[in-house]
């Protein structure tokens, strides 16, 4: 099977159509030389009139931004069997307040790193799992391969879409590259319990 | 000290064999130099000027004679007989093969260490008072506390690519020895009616930008230790920058948010999770705290050393300048100089040094050796009655300068003969600044006196907090050095004053001794230290003194 996705610990086949907008035209804004909160200056961001001009595959079954979905609700209910959400690394969490409906009732929640060295994939999971209480798959999405799986699977994700060209079995492997942790997370106990 | 159970090796083994793996996979071009690079860094490893560079880790600077004998083997095997003790406790060797790293991890391994943090943005080794312990103003000692924030930082998942490193410090003691208000995040334990609580500090940090760390949080019970810190670092995770390296630390974030509002922030995510799963119970803090009960001192009486060894001036300066009040009596804690004549560099540190250093912790100090941010060496626990033997034995292995606190105690990180980030040689300056003191009359006479060598602005040599600084900078191209005076670490801490134009080296030894002559003719008394001195006639007589030409 040829497939890039993880979840459960085993390749499975990816029906999910993972919506990105083209932002190659995005004008690069200045960002720095003030408290900057969310975007940095030189990262991924589609402006509302590159969401607004986002094509929709044809599919049964997408992933869009977030944002994307709350400007277009209405057309991706009508159109998709099934839809899912993403946000980049750089969205903020109030981000999900502007929702109607009840975050778990979207099956699949992304978070999108640009970057491996991109580290807030890691706390944005811990939030959408703590303060969101979100339920079902969380997944990342991005530059993600090997050596961040162990700890996206600690900082509550549950499937990870690995990139393009890295292999996938391999990667998978990277889930059990310790036996052990020592602090607990949302859904472990640190080890201290055991001892 | 710590000992590793099953759970410890387990962790510590499969590192290495992740590490080794990424190894292979980078060399088979499975992964790119940008990818690798984090990977690499997150187990100490640089790629340097000449080679790779490995740091290896010292948990709040605590070794074993075992341990230190494992150092050395590998500083021969792998290396060129030597080691460097740098200002974060830690011990780096300059000149390792890249192809043998995961043979030295594996070695490292079998003897209870690592090199994991060492480097990175992730959270660092952390670091606490080398006498915690065994000083007399101690107040909470320190060492089971830093165990416990050792495992709990270990392949934390949140934070393993922060926007930049991460260093946590601790203190227990009335006295600062740990720079709690230069760190990321300073810890300073306090105790009440037996209870424990820690004061928390944010935002401090030398390197480009110094800034004396904030107080955060007054009287945090240490049950909510790790949460505590778990919610700054969630913050500082999401919101640090992460498109210019210079502006990525927490510090710049606190200024730019201001205390107020990075609290705010902090405390709503705490509130909301602080009884996560990290809340520390009296049973971990027990359990650890155990492996860190006193030795068994014997009941011995103290010892007149004055008296008895009335003719010996030299022994009588390294007692009075290598070592310290101790907890018991009949004890005192001996600083083993690594800043010595023959010393390469300071910090720097022989195998067979290394060698003799263990044989004497086995022999007179309960098999225990620290390390110093100040890149020396401890024994804790000796004998009154032994300091003779043992100061002898330093002697005949080149090991017993008696400097410490003293000008020539340099405080000095590779700089731009190893490191690749140096705009200026740091070595050199401390070499020729120790050439100025050929005599011990000199030295003691000026004192306590700390001076800080650092070749670059990610100032690992500390100058912001040394009485006199020394920070080399580039100009168009050849190496010139900035001094900075009155900074100072402990309680209060303060950033030194850049005293006027820089320097070039040749200059920089007759600078250092004008700063030194202002300071012998302008002290009230022979007691006043050079610190209190400047701190009472301020930065102009030096000033004037150095450029009058």
């Amino acid at each position: 099977m040829d497939t890039q996705l993880i979840k459960n610990k085993e390749l499975i086949l990816n029906d999910w159509f993972w919506v990105v907008p083209d932002t190659s035209n995005e004008e690069v804004k200045k960002q720095a030389g003030k408290v900057v909160q969310f975007k940095l200056t030189g990262e991924d961001f589609p402006s509302d009139g590159t969401l607004h001009n986002v094509t929709f595959p044809e599919a049964e079954k997408v992933i869009v931004p977030l944002r994307l979905y709350l400007l277009k609700t209405d057309e991706i209910k009508k159109k998709y069997k099934e839809y899912g959400i993403w946000i980049y690394s750089h969205d903020e969490l109030d981000l999900f307040n502007h929702l109607k409906e009840d975050i778990n009732s979207f099956p699949v929640v992304g978070v999108y790193v640009e970057k491996f060295a991109d580290g807030r994939i890691y706390s944005l999971g811990n939030l959408i799992r703590r303060k969101l209480s979100y339920k079902n798959d969380l997944r990342a999405l991005g530059d993600v391969f090997k050596d961040q799986l162990f700890y996206l699977a600690r900082s509550g994700f549950d499937s990870f879409l690995i990139k393009e060209g890295y292999d996938a079995k391999k990667a998978l492997l990277g889930l059990d590259d310790f036996s052990y942790s020592y602090q607990g997370t949302l859904n472990q106990m640190p080890l201290w319990n055991e001892r | 000290m710590y000992k590793y159970d099953h759970y410890d090796r387990k962790i510590v083994n499969q590192r290495v064999d992740q590490y080794e793996d990424q190894l292979n996979r980078y060399f088979n071009k499975e992964l790119t130099d940008e990818e690798f690079r984090p990977l690499r860094l997150q187990n100490g490893l640089y790629i340097q000027r000449h080679a790779p560079m490995l740091r290896v880790a010292i948990p709040y600077g605590l070794l074993s004679s075992n341990q230190l004998r494992t150092l050395a083997d590998i500083a021969d095997e792998f290396d060129r007989g030597y080691g460097h003790f740098s200002t974060r406790q830690n011990i780096q060797y300059n000149w390792p093969k890249l192809e043998d790293t995961p043979k030295i991890l594996r070695k490292l391994a079998d003897a209870e260490m690592h090199a994991i943090q060492t480097s990175g943005n992730c959270i660092r080794n952390i670091t606490t008072d080398p006498y915690a312990g065994v000083t007399p103003d101690e107040i909470v000692d320190t060492r089971y506390i830093a165990e416990i924030l050792r495992q709990w930082s270990t392949f934390h998942p949140e934070f393993a690519l922060l926007p930049r490193k991460f260093k946590i410090s601790i203190s227990g003691s009335k006295h600062d020895r740990a720079l709690v208000k230069t760190h990321d995040i300073g810890l300073e334990l306090v105790k009440e009616q037996e209870n424990l609580f820690v004061n928390v500090f944010v935002g401090g940090g030398l390197g480009r930008t110094p800034v004396i760390g904030q107080l955060l949080k007054e009287k945090l019970p240490i049950e909510h230790l790790l949460s505590y810190c778990e919610s700054i670092i969630r913050i500082y995770n999401l919101y640090g920058r992460r498109d210019n390296m210079y502006k990525a630390r927490i510090k710049i974030l606190v200024k730019a948010l201001g205390v107020e509002s990075f609290k705010k922030q902090v405390e709503d995510d705490w509130n909301n999770g602080k009884n996560s799963s990290n809340h520390l119970n009296d049973k971990e803090i027990n359990r650890v705290k155990q492996f860190f009960t006193s030795p068994n001192y014997e009941t011995v009486e103290s010892i007149d050393l004055e008296d008895q060894f009335r003719d010996d001036h030299n022994f009588l300066h390294w007692i009075k300048r290598n070592t310290r009040e101790h907890i018991k009596n009949g004890y005192r804690s001996v600083t083993i100089s690594l800043k010595g004549k023959k010393q390469t560099a300071p910090g720097d540190i022989q195998s067979s040094e290394m060698r003799v250093v263990a044989d004497l912790a086995d022999q007179y100090s309960f098999g225990e050796i620290r390390s110093t941010h100040e890149q020396n060496l401890v024994l804790a626990d000796v004998k009154e009655k032994d300091l003779y033997d043992v100061y002898s034995a330093l002697c005949e292995n080149n090991l017993g300068e008696a400097n410490i606190g003293l000008i020539t105690d340099i405080i000095c990180c590779p700089g731009g003969d190893f490191c690749s980030l140096a705009n200026a040689k740091s070595i050199p300056i401390a070499k020729s600044i120790d050439n100025l003191f050929d005599n011990y009359d000199f030295l003691f006479d000026i004192g306590t006196i700390s001076l800080n060598i650092s070749g670059c602005m990610n100032a690992c040599g500390h100058h912001h907090v040394g009485n006199i600084g020394i920070l080399g900078v580039d100009k168009d191209g050849s190496e010139w050095y900035q001094i900075t005076l009155g900074g100072q670490q402990g309680v209060n801490a303060t950033l030194g004053k850049v005293i006027g134009p820089s320097f070039s080296a040749d200059e920089v030894p007759a600078v250092i001794k004008e700063i030194l002559n202002v300071y012998v003719a302008q002290r009230d008394s022979e007691e006043e230290l050079f610190i209190d001195c400047y701190n009472r006639i301020g930065l102009d007589p030096f000033k004037e003194a150095i450029y009058k030409n």
